[in-house]
């Protein structure tokens, strides 16, 4: 029979853009030992261990082998999961599935990435077939600026509204303590940041961050006794449809439209803009933030600008996006998934503290990465039905 | 835990240079191979979890190289990084979460595409140990020498493993490199790293594995009678390999001892009829055997000498020709299963093992087999 | 399907992945090779839970679970627990080969280091031997300022 699932602790570090006094798993034990703190359980407590970020990213083969010190795996069950950029996502979506099995009861999922130390050009430049794309491949920005530019040309958006979203983000970001980056901006500042790739601004897009993240998933038969405010994992969905650059239909996200209808219906929401209280969105750069809200269903084709330039998407608004401040505001790869997991999960527990969405029912956690793919989490407070 | 069965296997051939397939081209033709073995379309595939490793593969995000190769473009789709057994076992539990009835299994390498002594040697770690230097081979040989020490076990006991698994291999299509030696061939062969020759080692191969695991409710509905899944069970140990006792494999005891109670084994070296375990190297074999019960403390070695893991013996052991005759990295605990779900159907033609009715699979990840996932299957429910 | 290909030459392209990396040492890891490299002592830390002195140093005791405070210097003196000779020219192996490999577990410590045998015939090396650790007279603050372990 399977179980139902529930988050019952989260623990994270205080992002930064270096961390040399760690390294990668000593970086993973802090996140950790937060998450075995916020559920009141020890490592003894748990029955295995989800771990994943990007190999090329930290040089370590095998590296769920390697960091066993600190994950707390000795004489644990340890499986990875990854997926790139959708990592963090795709580990959450691990840890429900080996849960809801019913095989392991206490599960700890962990994201992790310390950016500082590598070549992310160099190691996300791999990830592209070697004869097809990876001689042309400019970059992950460059191909974002791709998507931007076509959904401009399609519905008449400016670099404007792609700022809008990042001012949203980083001012959300004073109210999270482990943000990375936690100084407000403007539009201006936004608009005059150095020119990446046309029309992406340096303000656009996420940093490079050194940080972990832990999740502690439990089985209905421990959940409530552990926390008294779980958060459900009511569904989950992905796609990743693409393996070549140019398969993609640029201006459209096309793997977060079918994810979402799947996510929605098997969540049974029916009308995701009216019924969502909080999402949080991986948003690598700003432009998605009006975009990949569409394809989410939430608002139609071309109504983003708008719809974010109103402020329905910030705090206070109707559908507050991003609390933490978003991947804008913080980026450990491998982690920034599991954060975005993470953040709707302490909005549902009701322990987002300053970022607090009040009385937050239901929640989108999203990943972004690979091929335009798209991983996609349902959370909801209330228990659902079997 | 709920039942779940195999339903569905397929592989390509495993050989030392594939230069006419891509990681694709492979995934295609397992995944073709496991489907039409099921009698299934990939339609009636709920969901994917393809297995691969980024170093060895020379791609981060080595998944999207094979993923719509294996069918998953419009499906709810992951990826482990590990051995093939691992993929399975993640393969499983989809089956088992009330999201999907079946799930499509793949695990690749393309071992002739890279300088595995270069990738074995990143696993080590960057501050206290990679600039000395060692890699995959020189780790376990101090491994094998650490576990002769403790045991007695002889350098002519290794050289057996290589001698029966290659001859077996001679009856498996599949299989990369048949071979009849003697044990005076091993011996004679190069010295690698003390105590390994050239043959106690097992190759570098290309090759691709899939497989189609079902639950309960579907198992049943397709082309095949089902194998089914009665234990499987993984734990990881320490990783410094100064911190483990390498004459060891604690991880594999506590995983075949959980996999054994799943599947209500109180006497493994009875009750287990026919064994497909994870031969990287030859004192692996015999090794593993000891750690996981299968045979007595110290006592693998003579056992093999007397006959005990041959295909005629008490206790068949990589009939299939294991690991030494064909090593698809990744992909090489998932071929396990898929041999042992071969057996277990009466389909493994010249190598069959008469009235095998309970099977066990096993894979290898990390260093020196820091973890290992056990897997008990039977072919009655 | 394959028919279509025949006669076609197999093209390979060959290349390299360049993915540059500096790792931070992290501070333990750092205290013990300043050790190494300006002191000639090696320097592990011990679980004020169980006790354990770990060589090489952890932060966090991966048993007890909780941060390891105590420093402790070990000998430089230990015992061979096993060893390898590795003597075909694998592309990771940094010197000539024969090159030996041991784990030494150092007097006072728990765990064994990882390390090279040298001044020694390799079919001489046996488990149990007791080896001293030489130091490197050129020290950078890496694992390989010592230089090798000689036989006792």
């Amino acid at each position: 029979m399977a179980k139902r699932v529930a988050i019952v602790g989260t623990g994270q570090t205080f992002h930064k853009s270096h961390r040399p006094d760690v390294n990668g798993q000593e970086l993973i034990n802090e996140a950790v030992r937060r998450a075995l703190q916020d559920a009141d359980l020890t490592m003894n407590d748990i029955d295995a261990i989800v771990i994943g970020n990007m190999d090329h990213f930290e040089g370590i083969n095998y590296v769920d082998c390697w960091s066993v010190d600190g994950s707390g795996g000795v004489m644990k069950p340890i499986l990875k999961i990854t997926t790139g950029g959708t990592t963090g996502c795709t580990i959450a979506i691990g840890g429900y599935h080996i849960v809801a099995s019913g095989y392991f009861d206490k599960v700890l999922v962990i994201g992790w990435e310390k950016n500082s130390e590598s070549d992310t050009s160099g190691a996300i430049t791999t990830a592209f077939d070697p004869v097809w794309d990876r001689l042309v491949f400019a970059g992950a920005i460059s191909g974002l600026a791709v998507e931007a530019q076509a959904y401009m040309a399609r519905y008449g958006a400016t670099d404007k509204d792609g700022a809008r979203v990042s001012v949203r983000d980083r001012k959300h970001a004073l109210n999270n303590p482990h943000a990375q980056l936690r100084k407000e901006v403007n539009l201006e500042e936004v608009l005059a940041s150095p020119m990446l790739a046309d029309p992406i601004h340096l303000l656009d897009v996420c940093p490079r961050t050194d940080g972990a993240c832990a999740v502690i998933m439990a089985s209905e038969d421990y959940a409530e006794k552990i926390s008294s405010t779980p958060d459900w994992i009511l569904a989950t969905a992905n796609r990743h449809p693409y393996a070549y650059l140019g398969d993609a239909d640029y201006g459209r996200l096309t793997s977060m439209r079918i994810s979402s209808t799947e996510l929605f219906k098997k969540g049974g929401i029916k009308e995701p803009r009216k019924e969502i209280d909080v999402i949080e969105l991986y948003q690598p750069y700003s432009f998605a933030g009006l975009i990949w809200i569409e394809d989410m269903g939430i608002i139609g084709p071309g109504e983003g600008p708008q719809y974010v330039g109103d402020g329905n998407t910030d705090m206070g608004g109707e559908l507050p996006i991003n609390p933490s401040g978003g991947v804008i505001s913080c980026n450990p790869i491998g982690a920034t998934g599991l954060i975005r997991c993470a953040e709707a999960a302490l909005q549902i527990m009701g322990k987002a503290d300053q970022r607090q969405v009040p009385d937050a029912k239901i929640a989108v956690s999203t990943g972004f990465g690979g091929c335009w793919w798209t991983d996609m989490i349902l959370h909801g407070k209330k228990k659902p039905n079997n | 835990m709920e039942r779940a069965a195999i339903i569905g296997i397929g592989s390509t051939k495993i050989e030392g240079n594939k230069v006419r397939e891509t990681f694709a081209d492979m995934a295609w033709e397992a995944t073709n191979k496991a489907l039409a073995d099921a009698g299934m379309t990939i339609d009636d595939i709920d969901n994917v979890v393809t297995t691969s490793n980024d170093f060895w593969d020379g791609r981060t995000i080595s998944c999207m190289a094979v993923g719509d190769a294996s069918g998953a473009a419009d499906k709810n789709v992951s990826c482990v990084e590990g051995d093939g057994t691992y993929g399975a076992f993640y393969g499983l539990t989809r089956c088992l979460s009330g999201s999907y009835g079946t799930t499509l299994v793949t695990a690749h390498t393309k071992g002739s595409q890279s300088i595995s002594s270069l990738i074995t040697n990143a696993a080590f770690d960057p501050i206290y140990s990679r600039e000395l230097g060692m890699d995959m081979i020189t780790a376990c040989a101090l491994q094998a020498n650490a576990y002769m020490h403790r045991t007695g076990t002889t350098p002519e006991q290794l050289a057996l493993v290589s001698v029966k698994n290659h001859g077996n291999a001679m009856k498996n299509p599949l299989a990369h490199l048949p071979m009849n030696i003697s044990v005076n061939d091993v011996l004679s062969s190069e010295m690698i790293a003390d105590p390994l020759h050239k043959l106690d080692c097992s190759p570098v191969s290309d090759g691709c594995c899939a497989m189609i695991i079902a639950n309960e409710s579907r198992a049943a509905k397709y082309k095949q009678k089902p194998v089914w899944i009665k234990g499987v069970s993984f734990y990881a140990d320490s990783f410094l390999l100064g911190d483990r006792d390498l004459s060891r494999a604690r991880s594999l005891t506590a995983a075949a001892k959980k996999a054994y109670s799943m599947a209500g084994i109180s006497d493994p070296k009875k009750e287990i009829d026919v064994a497909e375990i994870y031969d990287a190297f030859t004192y692996q074999e015999l090794m593993w055997l000891e750690e996981m019960g299968l045979c007595g403390d110290s006592e693998a070695g003579k056992l093999l000498a007397r006959g005990q893991f041959n295909v005629d013996g008490a206790l068949p052991v990589n009939a299939s020709g294991g690991l030494l005759s064909g090593h698809p990295v990744i992909a090489a605990g998932l071929i396990r299963m898929a041999e042992i779900v071969k057996q277990l159907r009466g389909d493994a033609g010249a190598y069959q093992v008469p009235k095998a009715k309970t099977g066990l699979a096993h894979g290898v990840n990390g260093l020196c087999g820091q973890s290992h996932c056990v897997w008990i299957l039977d072919n009655e429910k | 399907m394959k028919d279509q290909f025949s006669g076609i030459e197999a093209m390979v392209n060959k290349s390299k992945i360049g993915v540059p990396y500096s790792w931070w040492a992290g501070d333990t890891a750092s205290k013990f090779l300043i050790s190494l490299r300006d002191d000639k002592k090696i320097i592990g830390m011990k679980c004020s839970q169980c006790s354990k002195v770990y060589i090489p140093p952890r932060k966090v005791c991966p048993t007890c679970f909780i941060d390891n405070t105590e420093w402790v210097e070990v000998s430089d003196e230990g015992t061979v627990i096993s060893f390898t000779v590795a003597r075909r020219q694998l592309a990771s192996i940094p010197k000539k080969v024969p090159v030996i490999y041991a784990i030494i577990m150092l007097d006072g410590a728990d765990t064994g280091i990882l390390h090279f045998i040298d001044n020694i015939q390799p079919d001489a090396v046996k488990i149990g031997m007791r080896v001293k650790a030489v130091f490197a007279d050129e020290r950078k603050g890496r694992i390989r300022d010592i230089a090798y372990f000689k036989p006792l």
